[in-house]
């Protein structure tokens, strides 16, 4: 689904209206300065709004699930996207993905992990985890489209799914079984061509790398 | 001397600093991001590498020299120094730091002293060579130049 489309969709009532707008909040999350900068151009080029913050705790405070019940007045935009470092001082990437995942209230939110080693089993164990995907560093502007499309995918079907009548509510079991099934399934061909992706993307990186 | 000129040189130290591996496409990639709404992309985030790593530098120096050397402090800022190089496109820097993490992991602490040096060498020669690039595009935009588009024809 183009993500035109996603755009010319009717709001559904009672709807979220952030779902088909095309501006996508994206919480980043990186210790090294230098990477905090470079995605949150990379996603502001790409049309999405952007907050970064320099660490797992910090993206917790954001988000208002540390317990501290004051923290909730930092965010102003709901959160689509998380992009997060695997590799971070105190709560990694993966702790950071594991306590959204626990989260009943921000478990929907789609986890990006980023990291500049291609360490198979971490890949793996991200992706069960819940991970939407992983992406190599150093990230490059084809990958934030990828991913941005990917989302802005996801988020249509949602979209699609809570649009349906009542009425239709047998029928529309039976779609959101066949969806989800649909959708884990692409979800596994997904993990095996991003794991795919990594290994290409790396033969690629070892092409461009070489003496010129 | 003239703007075609000045434009010309920029474009062949560019070129240079790809073939000598100094650079690499990741740098092509930030010269991507860079446009008329942010025409000082670039040169904020080398600014912010170079501020990064030398604060980098100077914590391994600090840890090197320490009586008892605790590798699992060096590791990390080697871990950080690669990270930031790589984003920026610091080949040749990021290198350097692949080969010190493997002699952190060995514990050498002769062989880490030396990687230091190797890593300071490669930093301090690609900080010069973007200086020195800066300051030809900064030579243009002042004469009322436009900086040409890097050809990726080499």
């Amino acid at each position: 689904m183009a993500v035109g489309e996603v755009m010319r969709m009717d709001i559904p009532a009672g709807g979220d209206l952030s779902v088909t707008s095309p501006e996508l909040h994206v919480l980043a999350v990186d210790d090294s300065i230098v990477d905090r900068k470079v995605i949150e151009r990379l996603l502001r080029i790409s049309a999405c709004k952007v907050t970064t913050v320099e660490s797992g705790a910090m993206a917790l405070q954001y988000l208002g699930l540390d317990g501290d019940k004051g923290a909730s007045g930092l965010k102003d935009l709901k959160v689509n996207l998380i992009v997060t470092d695997y590799s971070m001082p105190g709560l990694t990437g993966y702790d950071l993905l594991k306590k959204i995942k626990e989260s009943s209230v921000f478990r929907e939110i789609p986890v990006v992990i980023m990291s500049s080693e291609n360490i198979l089993p971490r890949i793996e164990q991200c992706l069960r985890e819940g991970a939407e995907d992983f992406l190599l560093k150093p990230v490059k502007l084809a990958d934030v489209k990828r991913i941005k499309e990917l989302i802005m995918r996801n988020e249509a079907e949602d979209c699609k799914t809570l649009s349906h009548s009542n009425k239709r509510k047998l029928a529309e079991d039976i779609d959101d079984t066949a969806s989800s099934s649909s959708s884990s399934s692409s979800s596994s061909s997904l993990e095996d061509s991003s794991v795919k992706d990594f290994r290409s993307s790396k033969r690629m990186k070892s092409e461009l790398s070489s003496p010129l | 001397m003239e703007l075609a000129q000045m434009q010309k040189s920029l474009q062949d130290y560019t070129k240079s600093l790809f073939l000598e591996g100094v650079l690499d496409s990741q740098f092509l990639q930030l010269q991507q991001l860079q446009d008329e709404s942010n025409p000082d992309f670039v040169s904020q985030v080398v600014t912010l590498f170079f501020q990064d790593s030398d604060r980098i530098l100077n914590d391994l120096s600090l840890s090197l020299d320490q009586q008892v050397v605790d590798f699992k402090k060096v590791d990390p800022h080697v871990h950080q120094l690669k990270g930031s190089s790589s984003s920026i496109g610091a080949q040749r820097v990021k290198n350097a730091c692949v080969v010190f993490r493997s002699f952190c992991e060995q514990q050498n602490v002769e062989a880490c002293h030396r990687c230091l040096q190797q890593v300071k060498q490669e930093y301090y020669l690609v900080k010069n060579r973007l200086e020195t690039l800066f300051k030809l595009e900064q030579q243009i935009v002042a004469s009322g130049g436009m900086i040409p588009a890097m050809e990726l024809g080499f």
